[in-house]
């Protein structure tokens, strides 16, 4: 459906159809905040994909009957918004900003320095599950490019040893657990 | 009107629409792809771009979106101003960027709305070097092919499918350049009117897979207007032909009636025509030596030689809803009107009877289908109407708009700006209140739904009544559904429009007594409430093509079904004549059998092969609605001629021709028009079909009109394979219409308009320049003719008995693929029917102790069927439904009912489950709102 390719990785394909009670619960939160169970859809994704990191044919279905709305429908949703992902991401999911000002402060190579680094290109995730990288058009911190965003936490004025070093770090926190 | 100027031009123009409209209503091209006369404005695509200017002064202007922007007065715009016109040819050079170079191979090719409008942008030649998007397309099902790379994600699709024809199963999936419509996953396109995608789509995204089968250009089809034989609607539509198949049906716009859409059934049950159940050969059963009885097959002349011997003494005849006005006239000439019997069921003849005389009395209106839209409020009584005559539904799904057209005109938003209004309306809905013993495809817009038996539904409709007028006659139901019927009764007496609409598949007069009861007492209500003597609409669907014809027709004279197997089965006359009919699904198996087994030479006119007329000694092959020239009356009571498109091979001919007299070597001698015209001379009744055949004789310049395109390819090439010389084109003295490519162009009469085309335009989308205005009349556009005067008397309430229904209470199911005849042996259709099953709630299921899918034997103290059963969430208490299809007479079933589970294997629940897996019902509950 999307042109870029991402390679599946390790992660779980099949989830189960029927969603978790924290799942319901965060989502029923949300349905006292809207007039309309249908509005409640992205919020709904996002909250799946929380917990499953992805949004699986069969949480989609599941969160279609639930809100009463077409899985269609909610699909529409699903693939409209980039960052719900409707195929397996690794663990650490890489928002790498390619736009101008990082383009212009080198993020190539750093891009470059990723991928010889993990194996991976745009849309790829290692084979171990751990990293998925992603071009993102902006993260709005431009006098700090090159920036990335991966775990909620942004990454300014970044250079490859800053990369190596995060890596090695995340890596590391990997293996000791 | 208001007076806007277009390039220097002064036109007049109403105000209410919007610019692009309004310059297609006064003939100017414009090009444009997301807006849709009957889907009104998104300002998607960007292409309708023109220059605007505030006053005449101003000399710079501003490039607008003619769809987006209102036509009011004093507007000053430019359609050929260089900065527009470049405009436009690079919205269209960038919405073609990935689109692919297979006009060649693309179905669309030749009746594109994007060649014709690429084209008319002036864009020529491409500039884009780079790697196209590509997608994968998904398998729809029978109906729809999907090319999702020759998509310009103009949203047309999703717009009809979900907006308008209330569908759940197509999305807008993924953004930017990678939009693409389609299913969540793969799987059949669920909706009843998935077929108008594919003149909705204005290039090849969606198509016709059954046209693709055996296909052939739009320049190649033979064509001439016909109407549909799959319901009583009485849809228009344009059959084409090639090599002497039908190929396909495309929508014929009817101001009307059908407008732009068709419904499934409609459009692709004419594969029937070249299905092999076809009747072909002229058969005559005879007793042949030691092989016994054999059927062999005459010549025409033989055949008609053996019908004369055999119709020579005591002759009766019965008829058929199914066939024209002509052949059911040319019987009934034939045999003698005392000797004419109906085709129809009792039950059937005598609610049909009762619905003429309700929509013949004053004050009550029967809507056509453009009317059924403009109901603010509408009551359903017991018709699953999406299944039995879809293209009405489709109309109520429009009419619980009007709440958002009324909130639209309050907050001053043009009802043409589709968004708009759908966003402030969210799910504010008209009142649409459904009884039914079942949930129905409509319920997601019903604002009050009642699931009762035919019975509960009957008391109902009394209460309605009651709540309305206190005087009419008491009820004498045991049910009281008061709460209920005083509140539906105040939103119908509330409504500006109110509608009622019923039809008469239940087969039960006592339903269609109560209904016209509440209509009158709803009309008592109106004229105390207004000077003016409001009328109150109330329709009744029909079944079959021309279930109202034969009718009217019975009026006149005739008897009924069971009189005619009377006679049969004791002999009583020398030979019958069985017209375009199968009676086992008319009357009960052993009547019918009962009555063959008086041995009356049987002779049987038909276009398909079926169980009854396997057993008639003489049987003759019919020609299909594309075949023939005929008349049909719809559920209004309207005659529309519908011409025959080609002329069928061998000895195939309309039915009539086979009934009235014939000369061994020219063949018939009596023309249909002839047998319309002595119709008319001898009942006023039928009157009007004069009126009918004048507007049919009304030819220009004394010219015919050419059935064929002037592209049409091949004409003198196209039988070489048979004979070196060119073929002798076939004659058609009788209609204003020959079978070639000379004559008069319909380019500007649409009065025999059967493909639209006008120069520039090769879609269908070129109807706008056959129409008086957008969505208007059809210029000389001929819409039929009357035959129901609304001049009878008042009448009083009728008297409704109940009828206590012994054993289990029993609905008949109808469903749009699968219970109308002809359509049903259309493979396409097959793919999508399923066999008969039958309908029960969880508490009965629990009861009985059948499990969902599981078998259920439903017994008469004659007949006795097993059939799967499906469990519903949403059916009435303590009763069965039960769908007959072609495998179950419903006849059989009459009478005392009892059920029983039966006991079944996992590979009977197995196969029952994947039949029911493709069955679309509804058994949610309206959605929010």
């Amino acid at each position: 459906m999307t042109t870029s390719t991402i390679i599946a990785s390790s992660a779980p394909k099949v989830q189960a159809r029927t969603l978790s009670p924290e799942e319901t619960h965060e989502i029923d939160h949300e349905l006292t905040l809207y007039p309309d169970r249908r509005a409640v859809g992205l919020e709904a994704l996002k909250i799946v994909q929380k917990h499953q990191g992805w949004v699986s044919d069969e949480s989609l279905v599941a969160v279609a009957e639930y809100l009463g709305m077409s899985a269609h429908e909610l699909d529409g949703v699903a693939t409209f918004f980039n960052l719900i992902f409707r195929q397996p991401v690794g663990r650490n999911v890489m928002l790498f900003c390619d736009s101008v000002s990082c383009y212009i402060m080198g993020c190539e190579r750093i891009k470059d320095h990723i991928s010889a680094r993990l194996g991976i290109d745009y849309g790829e995730t290692t084979a171990d599950g751990e990293f998925t990288l992603l071009p993102v058009p902006c993260l709005g911190d431009c006098d700090r490019a090159p920036v990335m965003l991966m775990a909620g936490e942004q990454y300014r004025n970044l250079t490859k040893e800053k990369i190596d070093a995060l890596l090695t770090r995340v890596q590391q926190e990997q293996t000791n657990k | 009107m208001a007076k806007i100027s277009v390039d220097g031009v002064e036109y007049e123009v109403n105000p209410a629409n919007n610019l692009l409209q309004e310059c297609l209503s006064q003939g100017l091209d414009l090009p444009y792809f997301c807006w849709h006369p009957c889907m009104g404005s998104v300002g998607a695509c960007r292409q309708c771009a023109v220059k605007q200017y505030r006053n005449a002064d101003d000399k710079t202007g501003t490039v607008v979106m003619a769809c987006m922007t209102p036509a009011s007065d004093g507007s000053i715009i430019s359609i050929n101003d260089k900065q527009a016109t470049d405009f436009r040819s690079h919205v269209i050079e960038s919405l073609m960027i990935s689109h692919p170079h297979d006009c060649p191979v693309c179905e669309e090719g030749g009746e594109c709305h994007l060649q014709d409008m690429t084209q008319m942008s002036g864009h020529n030649y491409r500039r884009y070097d780079f790697k196209k998007v590509t997608h994968r397309n998904q398998d729809l099902g029978p109906f729809i092919n999907h090319e999702m790379n020759r998509c310009i994600a103009c949203y047309r699709c999703v717009r009809f499918y979900d907006d308008y024809a209330g569908g759940t199963d197509l999305a807008a999936l993924g953004s930017h350049h990678h939009v693409y419509f389609g299913r969540h996953e793969e799987g059949t396109l669920e909706n009843e009117f998935s077929g108008n995608l594919v003149e909705v789509c204005p290039t090849g995204v969606f198509t016709d897979k059954t046209f693709s089968a055996h296909y052939t250009r739009k320049w190649d089809l033979q064509t001439a207007p016909s109407v549909c034989a799959g319901c009583g609607a009485g849809c228009n539509t344009t059959p084409g032909e090639r090599y002497g198949t039908l190929r396909r049906i495309v929508n014929r716009y009817h101001h009307d009636l059908n407008g732009y859409f068709l419904c499934d059934r409609g459009r692709f049950g004419y594969d029937a025509n070249n299905s092999t159940q076809r009747v072909v050969e002229t058969l005559f059963r005879h007793l042949q030596g030691e092989d016994g009885e054999v059927r062999k097959a005459l010549t025409s002349t033989e055949a008609a030689r053996q019908l004369d011997a055999m119709s020579s003494g005591e002759l009766i005849g019965i008829g058929s809803p199914r066939a024209s006005l002509e052949s059911n006239m040319a019987l009934r000439q034939r045999v003698g009107t005392q000797n004419f019997f109906s085709g129809m069921s009792d039950a059937q003849l005598s609610c049909a009877t009762e619905v003429i005389a309700l929509l013949q009395e004053p004050g009550l209106n029967c809507p056509d289908i453009r009317t059924l839209e403009q109901s603010d409020c509408v009551l359903v009584v017991n018709e699953d109407i999406t299944n039995t005559s879809a293209r009405m539904a489709l109309a109520l799904r429009q009419a619980t708009r009007n709440a958002a057209t009324a909130m639209a005109q309050s907050a001053r938003i043009p009802l043409w700006q589709d968004a708009a209004v759908r966003e402030l309306a969210q799910h504010s809905r008209s009142p649409l209140i459904i009884l039914s013993p079942q949930g129905t495809r409509l319920d997601d817009v019903a604002s009050d739904t009642f699931l009762g038996t035919v019975e509960q539904q009957i008391a109902l409709v009394e209460g309605i009544t009651y709540a309305i007028d206190a005087d009419c006659p008491a009820s004498t139901s045991s049910f009281n559904f008061d709460a209920q019927a005083a509140s539906i009764a105040k939103q119908l007496c509330a409504a500006t429009r109110p509608c009622i609409v019923s039809g008469i598949s239940a087969e039960s007069i006592e339903l269609i007594r109560a209904t016209g009861n509440l209509a009158r007492a709803l009309r008592e209500y109106r004229h105390r409430q207004s000077e003016v003597k409001l009328s109150v609409d109330l329709c009744f669907a029909m079944p079959e093509a021309n279930t109202m014809g034969l009718a009217l027709l019975m009026r006149e004279g005739g008897g009924s079904l069971s009189s005619a197997l009377s006679i049969l089965g004791k002999g009583a006359a020398d030979a019958a004549i069985v017209l375009e009919n199968d009676l086992y699904r008319r009357a009960a198996t052993e009547a019918i059998d009962a009555a063959l087994a008086g041995n009356t030479p049987m002779i049987a006119i038909d276009q398909l092969h079926n169980g009854f007329n396997a057993k008639a000694h003489l049987l003759l092959p019919a020609a299909s609605m594309a075949e023939q020239g005929g008349t049909w009356v719809n559920y209004e009571g309207r005659a529309q001629h519908s011409y025959q498109v080609f002329q069928p091979e061998g000895k195939i001919r309309a039915s009539y021709e086979w009934l009235v007299p014939s000369n061994p070597v020219s063949g018939p001698t009596v023309h249909g028009d002839t047998l319309l015209e002595e119709l008319a001379a001898e009942s006023a009744n039928f009157a009007p079909l004069l009126e009918l055949l004048s507007s049919r004789t009304g030819i220009a310049a004394l010219m015919k009109s050419p059935r064929q395109s002037h592209r049409y390819s091949g004409r003198t090439a196209m039988h070489a394979n048979e004979h070196v010389h060119e073929t002798k084109q076939a004659q058609d003295p009788h209609s204003p219409l020959s079978f070639s490519m000379e004559g008069m162009l319909l380019q500007k009469d649409a009065s025999l308009m059967s493909a639209a085309w006008a120069p520039a335009w090769n879609s269908n989308q070129a109807i706008s320049k056959f129409q008086e205005e957008i969505n208007g009349e059809l210029k000389q556009g001929n819409k039929g003719v009357h035959l129901l005067a609304r001049d009878g008397a008042q009448r009083p309430y009728s008297k409704v008995e109940y009828v206590a229904e012994e054993g289990i209470a029993k609905y008949f199911i109808d469903q749009l693929f699968g219970s109308e005849e002809i359509s049903a042996a259309s493979p396409a259709i097959q793919a999508r029917a399923v066999p008969a099953y039958a309908c029960i709630s969880h508490e009965l299921a629990q009861s009985l102790g059948v499990q969902q899918h599981g078998l259920l034997r439903l017994s008469t103290n004659r007949y006795s069927v097993e059939l799967p059963v499906l469990i519903r969430d949403r059916i009435a208490a303590q009763c069965v439904g039960i769908y007959c299809g072609s495998d179950v007479s419903r006849a059989d079933l009459t009478g005392k009912l009892s059920v029983a589970a039966v006991a079944q294997d996992s590979n009977v629940l197995a196969s029952s489950r994947a039949m029911f897996s493709s069955l679309v019902i509804n058994d949610t509950l309206p959605r929010e709102g």
